[in-house]
């Protein structure tokens, strides 16, 4: 992503340049997912126009995407924040759901207070749920080398245990007739409106994707994050504390992802029920590299899950066709998105010299 | 390796490598023995569940292995093991057949590896995320042509290896298993054997140590990065193979819950050897095993506590182990020909 684009024709290239191998990449991966749902005997046709029927068709349909989309582009920017130090957040599925429980909590725990005061402060609850749970990884990172791909894994089964055991034990519903594991519901004060077909949600993460990049280029904390990403040795060598800076870029990233389950507590669920957020996190992986990881990126990245999560409810009752191949779909989305050079072939455009992730440098390097 | 001039003896390297591992195990050891004479029937019944729960994680950890030692990281053990394990199910399912079956597991573990070599050798793509790739495929396959209710004709059947299966404690723990866990058995000996006493195994850890050097010398080094990520993806598809048609008899969705992180794990505690994964493997799949005896011993702890516990010892491994084992010197890093 060039930062000086002077002229016209100069922010017209960039523009093109940013999002010329995510959208052939998309294009590829539908068509391949085309042909896995020929074999399977499915018209893909029929499929498409159905998911694009309950994505786009109608205001209704705009709305649920937006609103699936709205989780996602927290989750994403969750992976893309850790991806600049060049960390790797797959935990952004674990510090969704302890954000989401967290904000249930705050939402059904507390009464009385005006929206204006609830809302914010339950986010903010789910936030730091999320950062502090993702402090963990960032500081075994930082200090003993163990590498942040398998500890978020490895935590994200612990979370989901863990809410398992909140939500079945000390916080669960004990209203008469419920036995399944659920929170009770949240204050109605604490709940995040729908203004106009719009979820506020979704407004809200316009805001703090902004934020992200603000902090990302216009903060030296966010040019320390970005030199530590580049590379670590020379961030060390020039007096930056690079530990300090992975601990403090995976607290970001667990926030972000914190107020994810947040948000989908308040603006759609309405308490924590096990199950009701999986997934979330792991889609943000796809949307932070579709997104290029960048902010400004994430949010078409995760228009377009949202569009296929909002649409794959109409696919599969319209044209009788399973929800999951959407996650055929954006594993090759991923894959293309990666494999840019086979992307670069078949559309002929000129590599460009840009930042590369560098992710897999060795388990017990910083 | 160590060069100085006074290094310390044989022995000595040895127990200062594998002192705290060998001191564990001896712990374990005397606690079995005494938790037989107490009880023998739970004793043997923790153990041969140990056994089985250390199966498809010292099988997880070989794929790693293989791939590391040709400097290919693969996390996407999960995705493999997990699309092997269903398509070994569905191809027991039409044929009926349990040994097919588990040739078409290995296969797919094979192909994927195919697939993840593909991605890091020849595109170069971070090996991170050819892994996530690998993984999320698996899971959106899987679940696409998920179909409820279907069972597998039959399961793999312990075999008694004659009078060995008689021996106490040993006999019914180890002589007494079903197909793929003898094979696994088996495998971690040759792994051995053919990582450290053959020219193929000194030919893939020199491309993982020094891939320039390797390459000077006229080793292929492409050719063998693909040959071992693939050999490493059969591997996985056979841990695959022993989750539906020797564990469990069927498929559910996901149903590798994680097994394939928890390899890498196994591996890394194993220091990248195969001896040393197997006494890894062997350890989690105590803590699993224990896992299920403590709940039902009746403690009053809940159920998800425990089922914490391989996650967070996996965590403590990482954390604890990690900054001293030592890695092949190009893991992760792809090679750029000359």
């Amino acid at each position: 992503m060039t930062e000086s684009a002077s002229s016209k024709e100069n922010w017209l290239r960039s523009l093109w340049r940013a999002v010329n191998i995510p959208t052939a990449a998309v294009l590829l991966a539908a068509l391949i997912g085309a042909v896995i749902l020929l074999i399977s005997g499915a018209n893909p046709l029929d499929a498409y126009s159905a998911l694009l029927k309950g994505s786009f068709g109608s205001l209704d349909a705009l709305s649920r995407t937006l609103e699936k989309a709205t989780p996602l582009v927290f989750s994403g920017l969750a992976v893309a924040f850790a991806f600049k130090a060049g960390l790797f957040n797959i935990g952004a599925q674990g510090q969704l759901l302890l954000g989401a429980i967290t904000a249930a909590v705050v939402g059904f725990g507390i009464h009385g207070l005006p929206p204006y005061i609830h809302i914010p402060l339950a986010l903010t609850a789910g936030a730091i749920a999320g950062g502090l749970f993702s402090a963990i990884p960032g500081a075994l990172k930082a200090y003993t080398g163990a590498h942040e791909v398998i500890t978020t894994i490895m935590l994200n089964y612990v979370a989901i245990n863990l809410t398992d055991y909140l939500a079945d034990g000390p916080w669960k519903d004990t209203s008469p007739g419920n036995i399944v594991a659920r929170t009770p519901e949240i204050a109605a004060a604490a709940r995040i409106p729908v203004v106009a077909g719009i979820p506020l949600g979704f407004i809200i993460s316009l805001g703090i994707a902004f934020i992200a990049w603000w902090l990302l280029w216009r903060t030296t904390l966010g040019f320390e994050i970005r030199t530590v990403g580049l590379n670590p040795h020379a961030a060390r060598y020039s007096g930056m504390k690079v530990a300090r800076t992975i601990i403090l870029t995976m607290v970001i990233s667990g926030l972000l992802a914190g107020i994810g389950g947040a948000v989908e507590t308040q603006g759609v669920v309405y308490r924590y029920q096990p199950g009701f957020n999986v997934g979330l996190g792991f889609d943000g992986i796809t949307i932070a590299l579709l997104g290029r990881t960048h902010p400004f990126g994430v949010i078409p990245a995760a228009l377009l899950v949202g569009a296929m999560k909002a649409g794959s409810s109409t696919m599969q009752f319209d044209a009788g066709v399973a929800k999951e191949i959407t996650d055929v779909v954006q594993a090759l989305i991923l894959f293309f998105v990666a494999a840019d050079m086979i992307v670069r072939w078949i559309l002929r455009i000129r590599a460009e010299e840009g930042e590369k992730i560098t992710l897999s440098t060795g388990w017990g390097q910083q | 390796m160590n060069t100085t001039l006074e290094s310390p003896p044989a022995w000595k390297q040895y127990l200062a490598r594998w002192g705290w591992g060998l001191g564990s195990a001896l712990l374990l050891l005397v606690l079995v023995l005494w938790n037989y004479a107490q009880n023998p029937t739970s004793t043997e019944a923790v153990l041969a569940s140990t056994v089985r729960q250390s199966t498809p994680l010292v099988l997880g950890a070989l794929c790693g292995l293989w791939g590391e030692r040709a400097a290919v990281i693969n996390i996407g053990i999960e995705g493999q093991m997990l699309l092997a394990a269903f398509i070994g199910f569905l191809v027991n399912v039409w044929t009926g057949n349990l040994f097919l079956a588990v040739i078409a597991g290995v296969l797919t573990g094979a192909v994927l590896g195919a697939l993840l070599a593909f991605m890091s050798v020849t595109l170069k793509i971070d090996q991170i995320i050819g892994g996530t790739v690998i993984n999320i495929l698996a899971l959106g396959l899987t679940g696409y042509f998920y179909q409820q209710g279907l069972t597998t004709h039959g399961k793999l059947q312990a075999i008694p290896l004659g009078p060995l299966a008689d021996i106490p404690i040993i006999g019914p723990v180890f002589f007494n298993n079903p197909p793929i866990t003898y094979v696994t058995i088996l495998l971690v000996f040759f792994s051995h054997y053919l990582l450290f006493y053959t020219r193929w195994g000194l030919r893939t850890r020199a491309v993982g140590e020094h891939p320039r050097a390797a390459d000077t010398l006229g080793v292929d080094v492409y050719l063998m990065r693909y040959a071992n990520v693939i050999f490493g993806g059969g591997i996985a598809g056979l841990a695959g193979a022993f989750l539906t048609l020797e564990a469990v008899g069927s498929f559910e969705r996901a149903m590798t819950n994680g097994r394939g992180f928890v390899a890498l794990a196994v591996m890394i505690f194993g220091k990248w050897t195969p001896l040393g994964s197997w006494g890894a493997a062997l350890l989690f799949g105590f803590a699993t095993a224990m896992q299920t005896q403590l709940q039902f011993a009746g403690l009053n702890i809940p159920h998800q506590f425990i089922g914490m516990l391989p996650y967070l010892l996996t965590i403590i491994v990482l954390a604890g182990f990690v900054g001293r084992a030592r890695p092949p010197a190009a893991d992760g890093v792809p090679y750029e020909k000359e």
